[in-house]
């Protein structure tokens, strides 16, 4: 306590400097708290294993699939599944959510446009994500397409629906706005509905990725030969559980990693948001 | 004070709601000239936010003419800057960029301008500020910049400060006066507060209302700064309010609080 207040009653003269010193040692010390309950896991984990007390095939340990991972890693194996999972993930994600956003906004400000759209998209969103996975393989084959139209697939929706709604929730006042300063119809759409629809289509973009992930997931392991879902299949049918749980540590920190990504944009971008006052 | 700028002739509107249709306004005629700092007062519903709004452009489908600087008016634009009771700022742009909105900040000119008026509406300092770290009056002062970025012919104002409370709403009567002594922008500025409309007006419109009517026009020949607290203030004062005495007790009741 009596080092925190000295910091703090240091912090005038000494400056910037400082603060920032203190606001990285907040940081590692949330860190460190955060990592006692998975550090312990872990740990437990391994004693467990290494005394045999939990079978090392359902349960690899720790270190056991780490070795794996260096094993993968340096066969070059896990290098080229891992890219080609990467490049489907963001062609898929890419293309549906690119084209959830144009027709979002697009149905957004056309009233037209929604009496002969939405109802259409709305039914097609209700038709369930993973049960069409066979059939887009059936359809597209086993290759990259299938998995990237089905990646599409799952990430255009909620782009689509966020940024409509996004684009009908514009204050209206603002719009009045634009209208005594004489914006035009252009103006008001890049300077006003777009900008004003930014925290939707990124909170849209955040589920859309958390889905681009479990489809990718879905669609190698159904049917495919090649990326990250295949090789764990693969592993799976070999009993090689080590390789299975490589495959859902990389999956995990994949979606962490992108989504993370997200949140910084969203710091940055949305800085001018009340609610993002730290 | 110069030629006629805005010129109201005949003017009438009326809504229509779900049964019935109401006058909102009947053959109102007033004359604005160039210079002028004209307050509009009256009790809620009596029509005076849509007088603003027709002169704005805002709202159409009325009768009679409105004219300014002999064009009648076709619908919103950067010639008649308004501003709304609330500030209605863009979040998303700082200070600067909102006085700007839709012109480069990367024109010197433009920069240059921006820079004059964030002194003008004493705003120093707070150039990259974001709206949501900025006070009501802060806000309202951007907007005020805001509108005359534009040099606009006639500033319209709808009862801006109605929100603020007594010490900033003071303080931003003020900048107002002094804006309109420096650059001697045409003013029309609705307000439901007695005080305020004889402390900044050169000339007060009452309005009654249902229908809306011009009760009465009255010219505050007091120079400015005015004292509240003098004789001469209270006497046009007393003036005001004997004028809403004699509009029906019933239309006045529900919204007595500016007096």
């Amino acid at each position: 306590m009596s080092i925190r207040q000295a910091n703090a009653a240091a912090v005038p003269t000494a400056g910037r400097k400082r603060r920032k010193a203190e606001k990285t040692r907040r940081k590692l010390s949330h860190f460190l708290w955060g990592a006692i309950l998975p550090a312990t896991i872990l740990i437990v984990w391994q004693v467990l294993g290494d005394r045999e007390l939990i079978s090392p095939l359902l349960f690899p340990t720790p270190l056991v699939i780490a070795d794996s991972f260096v094993w993968l890693w340096n066969s070059g194996t896990l290098n080229d599944n891992l890219f080609v999972s990467l490049y489907r993930t963001f062609a898929g994600f890419g293309l549906g959510a690119g084209l959830g956003l144009a027709l979002g906004l697009f149905v957004g400000l056309s009233r037209s446009a929604e009496k002969l759209l939405d109802s259409t998209v709305q039914m097609i969103r209700m038709i369930p994500h993973i049960s069409v996975t066979f059939l887009f393989v059936l359809w597209f084959g086993i290759g990259d397409t299938s998995k990237i139209l089905l990646i599409a697939k799952g990430c255009f929706f909620p782009l689509y629906i966020y940024s409509f709604l996004g684009v009908r929730g514009v204050d209206n006042k603002l719009f009045e706005v634009t209208r005594v300063l004489g914006y035009s119809r252009f103006k008001q759409l890049v300077r006003l509905v777009l900008p004003a629809t930014l925290p939707n289509v990124i909170l849209g973009l955040r589920l859309s990725l958390a889905i681009a992930w479990v489809s990718l997931v879905v669609a190698e392991m159904m049917g495919a030969s090649s990326g990250l879902g295949f090789l764990m299949m693969d592993a799976r049918a070999m009993s090689d559980t080590p390789t299975v749980f490589v495959g859902i540590f990389l999956f995990t920190l994949l979606a962490k990693i992108t989504d993370s990504l997200v949140l910084f944009a969203e710091r940055r971008l949305l800085a001018w948001r009340d609610s993002f006052e730290r | 004070m110069g030629a006629t700028l805005l010129e109201i002739r005949e003017l009438s509107k009326s809504f229509q709601t779900d049964s019935k249709t109401v006058q909102a306004l009947r053959q109102i005629e007033l004359d604005v000239k160039a210079g002028e700092f004209v307050t509009v007062i009256g009790p809620s519903g009596c029509g005076k936010s849509t007088l603003l709004r027709i002169v704005a452009g805002l709202d159409t489908g009325y009768q009679g003419s409105v004219t300014l600087d002999g064009q009648s008016i076709a619908g919103p634009g950067i010639d008649k800057g308004f501003i709304f009771q609330e500030p209605r700022l863009f979040p998303w742009l700082t200070v600067e960029k909102n006085i700007a909105a839709d012109l480069s900040l990367r024109s010197p000119e433009v920069k240059r301008r921006v820079g004059e008026l964030i002194e003008l509406v004493r705003l120093n300092g707070f150039e990259k500020a974001y709206p949501k770290e900025l006070s009501g009056g802060m806000a309202q002062r951007v907007s005020i910049a805001r509108a005359l970025l534009r040099n606009p012919k006639i500033l319209l104002l709808d009862e801006p400060f109605g929100a603020l409370d007594a010490f900033t709403r003071a303080h931003m009567q003020e900048v107002l006066l002094d804006i309109w002594k420096r650059n001697g922008t045409t003013m029309i500025f609705v307000t439901h507060d007695i005080d305020e409309a004889v402390f900044l007006g050169s000339r007060i419109v009452i309005l009654k209302p249902r229908p809306g009517e011009i009760r009465a026009k009255i010219n505050v020949d007091l120079p400015y700064p005015r004292k509240k607290a003098s004789a001469a203030f209270q006497n046009f004062r007393y003036e005001v309010l004997s004028e809403f005495e004699k509009i029906d007790e019933l239309s006045w009741g529900e919204s007595g609080a500016g007096i």
